[in-house]
């Protein structure tokens, strides 16, 4: 039972984790970069739900509150990519590395002067709620964040399996220069796709702080073990990228209760380990080069 | 009317004159070929063209439309289509992919419509696989439909490149060196393919290409360029023997 009770925990962590993974891959297909203020974004999104949805603030419903987050944030990354990443559209890789690195700060800094350096929770409906089902405990805020990324991934699949907009960034992903020659417009495609991991990065943080409390640092840590899951996942595969979510999210509720020694390092070393036996992640993009 | 019509074309890279003041109109119906020697600018010219450089001067008229001002994703819709010297397909996908993606630019439905794959989607996407199977049996690439870029050889890679531009309908093929890294044997195909575009699919063909076997046998007309400059226009025959396009290739007499 007591196993089955962590499994809950670590599914829905896992849940939030893949989301962030996910938002890490679709920057890293469409700019070949990582960019490492995912974390932040996702951090600002939860402070957007926050201010949305808390009775001290906006005190809109929660769906409401959701979708608002979403599409702000959205916004925001597409004027990011608009305004600050075009900027430097063409230059080494290791640019957009550092410039995210510092948007990283950026961010932090400034939702500390905005919202505060103590922790906020988001207040639910479904706050301290549970279905017993048998023995087994489910909180609905864990129930709630597994169905949201079941159908946030579903909706992401028919879209990059069957629209048009989604085969293109698919196509400008694998080669830029042909796609422009099959009519794909590369940049309007990339700034999209940073708009997309906005929304996806707002409704991470928002489920994240309807389970926990958020706080302007929170996002750095937990970006950096997002990317430890992307990177499991293969660095470039939407599914890996869940994948290794949910292995990370499991993985560090069992390490902390029967290995607590580790239980802080669990995620980096199930990385360790999938690298040196897949040194390409789980779903592995690259393929050897026949000479 | 010319299908295609060059005037008086430049760029710059640094202080270097890439292209300086190339003039030419391709005829509907002809294959037209660009030769010169390495570095000529035939490739530059193409990449004018195709839009992907900003050009310092002159101008590119397409269909009686201006094209100068158009940027690069509007060309494949304007019935422009190209290949690549370097090969340049979407490696981690199959044949049948990339050729689909080639019909992008004629995909008119709306991103609702295609999330829920309504019977308007459904009809479009039987349209667009019909014309992308009769460019695979033109070409003969049935045997590969399904395979992915990445393991297929050189030869069919250079086949499927062309496929893919048929698919989008283009008007007009530019074809970069189609003929570089093929056997003799592929190459002798690649001829064939050429004259059947030319005489059962009715298109305009702007080819750069050293093979002058190739280029003799397929080329309407031939415009020798070197160091960004026109150099002579004719036959391939008169082109070949022109003695500016021989000091060209060889150098002058004192020099060589």
């Amino acid at each position: 039972m007591d196993i089955l009770q962590l499994l809950v925990s670590g599914i829905a962590n896992g849940c939030i984790y893949g989301l962030l993974a996910l938002g890490f891959v679709l920057i890293y297909k469409a700019s070949e970069a990582v960019n490492f203020a995912q974390g932040d974004m996702m951090m600002l999104g939860a402070f957007l739900g926050v201010t949305f949805i808390n009775a001290s603030y906006a005190d809109l419903p929660f769906l409401i509150g959701i979708t608002l987050a979403a599409l702000l944030l959205g916004l925001f990354g597409y004027l990011l990519d608009r305004f600050v990443l075009r900027a430097i559209f063409g230059q080494p890789q290791f640019a957009m590395v550092i410039l995210t690195i510092a948007l990283g700060f950026l961010i932090r800094f400034v939702a500390g002067v905005i919202w505060g350096h103590d922790p906020t929770s988001l207040e639910t409906p479904f706050v301290g709620q549970v279905w017993m089902l048998g023995e087994l405990m489910i909180p609905v805020v864990d129930a709630v964040i597994i169905l949201t990324t079941v159908g946030l991934t579903s909706i992401l699949y028919f879209f990059f399996a069957r629209t048009r907009l989604g085969v293109a960034m698919q196509a400008s992903s694998q080669n830029q220069m042909a796609a422009y020659y099959m009519g794909i417009p590369v940049k309007r495609i990339n700034a999209i796709v940073w708009a997309l991991s906005g929304v996806v990065a707002a409704i991470a943080g928002v489920l994240f702080a309807a389970k926990g409390a958020v706080e302007p640092s929170v996002g750095l840590l937990f970006g950096i073990k997002a990317f430890a899951a992307a990177v499991i996942g293969g660095l470039g595969s939407l599914p890996g990228a869940l994948l290794g979510g949910l292995l990370v999210g499991i993985v560090e509720p069992f390490a902390g209760r029967y290995l607590p020694e580790v239980g802080q390092i669990a995620p980096y070393l199930l990385m360790l380990v999938v690298l040196v036996l897949r040194p390409g992640g789980l779903f592995a993009q690259i393929s050897q080069k026949k000479v | 009317m010319s299908l295609l019509q060059v005037k008086d074309l430049s760029i710059s890279f640094g202080g270097v004159k890439a292209v300086d003041g190339v003039s030419f109109d391709v005829e509907p119906g002809e294959v037209f070929t660009l030769v010169g020697p390495n570095g000529a600018g035939k490739s530059t010219i193409f990449n004018l063209i195709s839009r992907l450089y900003e050009p310092g001067g002159g101008r590119i008229i397409f269909d009686g439309e201006d094209i100068t001002g158009r940027p690069a994703h509007d060309v494949a819709g304007l019935g422009i289509a190209r290949t690549f010297q370097n090969i340049e397909l979407f490696d981690h996908s199959s044949v049948l992919q990339n050729l689909l993606i080639g019909r992008h630019c004629r995909r008119d439905t709306r991103w609702f419509e295609e999330l829920f794959f309504l019977p308007k989607v459904r009809r479009s996407e039987r349209e667009h696989r019909r014309q992308v199977e009769e460019v695979i049996d033109f070409l003969d690439l049935a045997a590969y439909r399904d395979k992915l870029i990445a393991g297929l050889p050189y030869g069919v890679r250079k086949v499927v490149e062309i496929a893919r531009a048929l698919s989008s309908e283009p008007k007009l093929i530019l074809l970069d060196e189609p003929a570089s890294g093929l056997s003799v044997e592929e190459t002798q195909n690649m001829a064939w393919w050429i004259e059947d575009m030319q005489k059962d699919l009715g298109l305009t063909v702007l080819m750069v290409e050293h093979d002058m076997s190739l280029v003799s046998r397929v080329s309407n007309r031939v415009l020798a360029v070197a160091e960004g400059r026109p150099l002579a226009m004719g036959t391939a025959a008169e082109v070949q023997a022109d003695p500016k396009v021989i000091e060209a290739y060889l150098g002058t007499e004192e020099t060589a």
